[in-house]
């Protein structure tokens, strides 16, 4: 059993940090405070080729591993959730629908333009009605011949301002049920697709979240992805890979807490000693440092199944509700190290608090991670 | 166009201690980088080879694991990268370092050789300027920009308090400062292209134009007598005084020490 990262894996850490301290970090809390979406270090990361790194050559990817795609989501979400976000949507739940179920033709046309960063891609599942309980989708789509017409609302949509696809998943025949939803690619511009109000978050505030409204909006017959009636499957097994993604990036939120804490605790003195030397301090740090490694395992043994081509869905489920958990047990108490200095906005940490809650909700909310684990313990 | 660039891997200093009692750098745990000045170097030829097409090759002079730096040249762009590693190498200081790298170059078919100023472990800035010696070329040093001419280079020297700007005709070295090109990141395909795809090859003393006797310690005049790090300044005065009193203690400090 091999622990340690290849050459490959090292070389690259070693350019994604450097590109993390140097080119995210210093927007970091501009980003969150303007709510921006990081337009330009996305431009920049499309330059290094970081927003296709698990596709293949033949479509425009860089042809890395799932392994350095989920190193990138962490390494950015260290210094900015927000920019890690961005990617591990753009990448899980856009590309790899599209790589994994799409038609030769649509892998051609859609991938080139995603894995360069031309384009930004989203995933549209949520809807008011339909949360937890995503098998309930009310959007519909008719068919109408040469083309399939959706009409419904998405809701809480990652990148959605700012993509230029979609995988969209809409109800073609409700007497199915579940068995009943079928996958879409929606290009922005499509008629009768439009983007919907943006939430005002407590986290991830760069990340520009909004509603998708489909009002009978036209789709070509094409853009089918997989069977009629396969979306719900698409959905969960695309969904299964993006835990992975959110685990790293509340990987990546509890590090850089644990980093600005250790800095922290070592600079600040109180009763005549940095507080780094209380045992107080000692022992808790220790404690969070286990839980963030304990993390980094589950997180990367994910990464290696997918990559493998293993079963992994209890597994990033695993990752996704130990990670997140651990980041927002850290945060909380990097903003208690950090004492009132933490509490405002002159110290990252609160932001990073703020920014943690998220993993323990989307893409499957904690209580879903442990469906999905005890579904796979008691089968 | 061919240009070369010497690259050398150093000790992160900035993250490096000193051993108080032997007064040597305690390099467990510290992490190797590639110089920053020979960063600059290989970004000023990855610029011109975006403007004007060249084949750049890097080298470099080390022990087995300078592998990596090279790989990272390779992953920036670098078109070749050749490693000087024989422990005949061994113990060289910048005389015989920059003998050996000539004794390479000379067997390689080349337009420019492009430097960094200085290495952040050694500081002698000695090394490229004696390796246009041995080469018998035009050198300069200090480069803050080069551009190709039909015949050669227009170079601009960065001195203290001024900016020369140089023609140099055919070949010549020129030695870079870092903070004049702030260099690349690699690329995520370059990355997997350095180790899946490419190779650095690895060259004896046997495969350079050298005199054996002139290589490694035994080619190296300078010996190292003692190194300490240096003791701290005093702290300075602090005077708390109005602007003009301020004016008036200055130029008596400054009357008192013969500078004005």
């Amino acid at each position: 059993m091999d622990f340690s990262y290849s050459k490959t894996e090292q070389l690259f850490l070693q350019m994604i940090r450097s590109f993390a301290e140097n080119e995210v970090k210093p927007l970091a809390a501009e980003v969150d405070e303007k709510e921006m979406f990081p337009e330009e270090t996305v431009k920049k990361m499309a330059k290094l080729g970081l927003m296709g790194i698990p596709v293949p050559k033949q479509y425009g990817g860089a042809g890395g591993t799932v392994q350095m795609y989920i190193m990138a989501v962490e390494e950015l979400s260290r210094v900015c959730a927000t920019t890690g976000v961005v990617l591990s949507a753009h990448t899980s739940l856009c590309m790899s629908p599209i790589l994994e179920h799409g038609t030769e033709e649509q892998k051609m046309k859609y991938l080139p333009k995603l894995a360069s960063g031309e384009w930004l891609g989203a995933f549209g599942l949520t809807e008011p009605n339909a949360g937890t309980d995503a098998a309930m989708q009310q959007t519909t789509a008719v068919d109408a011949g040469d083309k399939w017409i959706l009409n419904g609302t998405k809701i809480f949509i990652t990148n959605a301002a700012n993509a230029n696809v979609f995988v969209v998943m809409a109800m073609t025949d409700k007497s199915l049920g579940v068995k009943g939803i079928s996958a879409f690619i929606v290009e922005r511009g499509f008629k009768g697709f439009s983007i919907g109000k943006k939430e005002l978050k407590m986290g991830i505030r760069g990340s520009a979240t909004c509603e998708l409204i489909f009002e009978n909006c036209e789709v070509p017959k094409e853009n089918m992805l997989g069977k009629p009636g396969e979306g719900f499957k698409i959905a969960m097994k695309t969904l299964d890979g993006g835990r992975i993604g959110i685990a790293s990036q509340a990987l990546g939120i509890a590090q850089g807490a644990m980093d600005e804490t250790v800095k922290y605790t070592k600079e600040r003195k109180q009763f005549g000693k940095p507080i780094a030397k209380f045992q107080n301090t000692q022992f808790q740090m220790a404690d969070l440092k286990t839980r963030v490694e304990a993390a980094r395992l589950l997180v990367r043994s994910a990464a290696w199944k997918k990559d493998m081509g293993l079963p992994y869905s209890a597994d990033a489920a695993m990752a996704k509700l130990f990670a997140a958990e651990t980041a927002m047990e850290v945060t909380t108490k990097a903003v208690q190290f950090h004492g009132g200095y933490g509490y405002t906005r002159e110290y990252p940490v609160e932001r990073m608090m703020r920014d943690a809650k998220i993993t323990e909700i989307y893409e499957g909310t904690s209580e879903v991670q442990r469906m999905v684990i005890a579904g796979q313990l008691f089968k | 166009m061919n240009i070369i660039v010497c690259i050398k891997q150093v000790p992160d200093t900035t993250e490096i201690k000193i051993d108080p009692v032997k007064g040597t750098l305690i390099r467990d745990g510290v992490p190797s980088i590639m110089n920053p000045d020979d960063k600059g170097g290989l970004e000023l030829a990855l610029r011109m080879k975006e403007q004007n097409g060249a084949t750049v090759t890097v080298v470099s002079m080390g022990p087995p694991q300078a592998d990596v730096m090279l790989r990272e040249a390779l992953a920036m762009g670098a078109d070749r990268a050749i490693l000087l590693s024989d422990r005949r190498f061994a113990g060289a200081d910048t005389l015989a370092t920059s003998y050996a790298l000539a004794g390479c170059i000379k067997t390689l078919d080349y337009d420019l050789i492009i430097a960094g100023r200085q290495a952040i472990d050694g500081d002698t800035a000695q090394v490229a300027p004696e390796m246009a010696q041995h080469l018998d070329l035009p050198q300069v040093s200090y480069v803050i920009d080069a551009q190709k001419t039909a015949n050669g280079f227009i170079v601009k020297k960065e001195n203290e308090d001024s900016v020369q700007t140089l023609e140099v005709e055919g070949k010549c070295v020129l030695t870079v400062l870092a903070s004049a090109f702030k260099a690349r990141y690699m690329t995520v395909e370059g990355i997997i292209d350095a180790y899946a795809n490419r190779e650095v090859e690895v060259w004896s003393a046997d495969r350079i134009d050298v005199d054996e006797e002139k290589l490694g310690l035994k080619g190296s005049p300078t010996k190292v007598f003692k190194s300490f790090p240096k003791s701290l300044k005093e702290p300075g005065e602090v005077h708390e005084v109005s602007e003009e009193e301020a004016v008036e203690l200055i130029v008596a400090k400054l009357k008192e020490k013969h500078i004005i």
